[in-house]
């Protein structure tokens, strides 16, 4: 509706982003002739902008209080196309015979240099996977979690370096060595929620990547490790599109087998004993859980899928530094699960896709490509808060004695 | 009787405030035994201090299953380790989980009781998979106590609010206490829910073999429900005797001077 009142509002926001990108869009200093140009006309193009966006902000907004009220009176989980999809067999066997078949297919159809997207992508399934256990689950903001994903790495680097241990030996060690590290910084952060355990955990990721920087005795500092072998395969010598798509695939099987178990732990006494103290912290003691133990197997259980994507990426990269275990690698993968959806598995699945795809593919638009990411981002957390898939949990269905159905896959 | 539940002296300082100072209390096998008091009286802290919540200043804090060997010291225990030694509780403002169903604020209670561990949840042994039938048939019987088998699908936030005080009630039993602790369950119930609460409590003592010690401002529960009843104020205790003669007992007349106390 086009009231007075709403064409003041929209009139007000004008004026104020034009007030705003004053400084930045109208006035341009020529330092050479020492004149200043006035580009009045870009002041008018970002007025008309405003006047204009605003309207269709509005319009977005209260399409969604609308849906909303709906969905209260009609007192039904709201449900998207795709969860409605998932929970039809009829869609279900074909859409993932389908899935399936593109999988297989991928590196054959596509260049070298989509398949190695690709792998990344799937490198972000694995560990957004597993930050979901620690934040998803059991609602523990951790913002160092890289450090793990750097543990994982440098373990395979290292020992690689020095005692010549190959990807499939440093596999099951990375991921040990994380699952320890998980333990050891989850100690000192045990009493902390939220803000403060936000803070703490990112200072020791931090701190895991100031080590690793500065220590060169131990770990080479910012130069780094380079050469660090690709996967065998049986002692096959395989030549880089070869090796791009066994990677390829060995990271397609550990992602099935993150899925697998994510799933299985979600469902078990440990994975309640998750969600209720994300619930409730004080009432889940109450109830005779040990805090302790219940969140030191959240940390560690998360930090072991961030160790063998770790060594994955080592592998895949073949050359580490420092520089790829930033807080903003951190802030990558819990962007992966909150835009997904926080503890629901396909959401995870599908933020990593986005989160990973989309700058890849925005390469076009080079400079403005974070722009566009950070604006895609505001607009998910305004309109679908949730996530993409916003977390319709299994639920233990009770339908009389004997036999537990579980309702709605996810 | 042997008393299960005997705390002597207890004491519990918040800075300069003596939230409570020297309480003695004693909960014998198979009692219902009420604490009540003013608001602000320290009841909630009493259930704080004995149940791991807060660490008490000073006192002793014992328990003891009835008929088994010797008691166990509750000073320095974490919640878990009293809740598993026995000792239940539910909250004045109520601490369910939320987003999850009836069924499963139930399981959560058999946590303690049960073992599968990392390897179980993701091996699924055919002893882990009889484990988890058993916690979903063992929280529905449950249900069926307390009579909640009709919401059982449902999360337990969309739940009326008498609905969740039971509910908080069947997840403590689902403990397997044999002492539960209830802080004013009948707070914010209507006349109606509070006779079917005061049938329910009856009847989970002789049931579960429990004794209880409740909270509760509402005296007509509290006067048909108690065995005894202890009268706390201002963190002291001012009398301690059967129903009728705290309805007499001039101290308590006097702490509860303009509230009525025979209603
Ligand atoms: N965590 C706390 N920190 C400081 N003071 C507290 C705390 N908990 C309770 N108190 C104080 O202790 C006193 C007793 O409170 P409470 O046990 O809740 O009373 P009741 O349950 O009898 O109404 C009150 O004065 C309250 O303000
Ligand atoms: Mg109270």
């Amino acid at each position: 509706m086009m009231t007075f009142q709403e064409i003041k509002k929209s009139f007000l926001a004008a004026i104020w982003f034009m007030f705003l990108t004053f400084p930045i869009m109208v006035i341009k200093v020529n330092t050479i002739e020492k004149t200043i140009e006035w580009h009045w006309w870009r002041m008018a193009a970002v007025g008309l902008g405003a006047f204009g966006l605003s309207f269709l902000w509005r319009y977005l907004i209260r399409r969604k209080e609308a849906g909303k009220r709906k969905a209260e009176v009609g007192g039904e989980d709201k449900q998207t196309l795709v969860q409605r999809l998932l929970s039809n067999p009829r869609f279900y066997l074909p859409g993932l015979i389908a899935t399936a078949v593109m999988v297989v297919a991928f590196p054959f159809v596509f260049s070298l240099y989509q398949t190695n997207i690709m792998i990344t992508a799937l490198i972000y399934v694995v560990v957004g996977l597993g930050l979901n256990i620690v934040v998803g689950l059991a609602g523990l903001l951790d913002l160092g979690y890289v450090a793990f994903y750097a543990v994982g790495a440098y373990s395979y680097a290292l020992l690689n370096v020095h005692f010549g241990v190959s990807f499939w030996m440093a596999l099951p060690i990375g991921a040990a060595l994380a699952f320890l590290f998980g333990i050891l910084l989850g100690f000192p952060v045990l009493r902390l929620r939220g803000d403060y355990l936000a803070i703490v955990t990112l200072g020791f990721g931090e701190i895991i990547r100031l080590v690793l920087e500065n220590w060169n005795e131990f770990s080479f500092g910012p130069s780094g490790i380079a050469n660090i072998p690709k996967p065998g395969l049986f002692g096959i010598d395989l030549n880089l599109q070869q090796s791009t798509t066994f990677i390829y695939f060995l990271m397609i099987a550990l992602a099935l087998m993150t899925i697998f178990v994510v799933r299985r732990l979600q469902d078990s006494r440990i994975g309640r004993a998750w969600i209720a103290l994300r619930e409730d912290e004080v009432a889940c003691q109450a109830m005779g859980i040990d805090k302790t133990r219940t969140k030191l197997s959240a940390f560690a259980l998360g930090a072991t899928w961030a160790g063998m994507g770790g060594v994955v990426f080592a592998a895949k990269t073949t050359f580490i530094n420092p520089t790829s275990f930033t807080i903003w690698e951190s802030i990558i993968i819990l962007c992966v699960v909150v835009l997904g959806g926080m503890g629901s598995i396909v959401g995870v699945i599908i933020g990593a896709m986005i989160l990973i795809l989309l700058p890849e593919y925005l390469r076009a638009f080079s400079e403005y490509r974070m722009l566009i990411f950070g604006v895609i981002l505001v607009l998910m957390m305004v309109f679908r808060p949730g996530g993409i898939i916003s977390d319709v949990r299994r639920t233990y269905k009770f339908e009389g004695l004997g036999n537990k159905t579980e309702n709605k896959s996810q | 009787m042997k008393p299960v539940l005997s705390v002597s002296q207890l004491t519990m300082d918040f800075g300069g405030l003596r939230a409570i100072d020297h309480i003695d209390l004693e909960v014998r096998a198979g009692e219902i035994v009420a604490l009540i008091g003013p608001n602000g009286a320290g009841k909630t802290t009493f259930f704080n201090c004995i149940t791991g919540i807060y660490t008490p200043t000073g006192g002793d804090m014992l328990l003891a299953a009835p008929g088994e060997g010797g008691p166990v010291r509750l000073n320095g225990l974490k919640p878990n380790k009293v809740t598993e030694n026995g000792m239940a509780r539910t909250f004045q403002n109520i601490r369910l989980f939320p987003n999850m169903t009836v069924l499963e604020n139930v399981m959560i209670g058999r946590h303690c009781r049960l073992h599968s561990g990392i390897p179980g949840a993701i091996f699924r042994p055919p002893a882990n998979r009889r484990e988890e039938k058993q916690i979903v048939e063992d929280s529905y019987r449950m249900l069926e106590k307390i009579g909640l088998t009709g919401y059982v699908n449902e999360f337990a936030k969309n739940l009326p609010y008498g609905a969740q005080r039971r509910l908080e009630i069947a997840r403590a039993l689902a403990t397997e206490p044999f002492i539960l602790l209830l802080d004013e369950p009948a707070a914010g119930m209507n006349a109606q829910e509070t006779k079917e609460l005061d049938e329910l409590i009856v009847r989970i003592r002789e049931q579960e073999k429990v004794s209880i010690l409740l909270i509760e401002h509402d005296m007509k529960l509290v006067m048909s429900l108690s065995d005894r009843i202890y009268v706390v104020d201002y963190g002291k205790r001012i009398a301690e005797g059967a129903p009728e003669a705290i309805k007499n007992d001039p101290a308590v007349i006097k702490a509860y001077l303009g509230e009525d106390i025979d209603a």
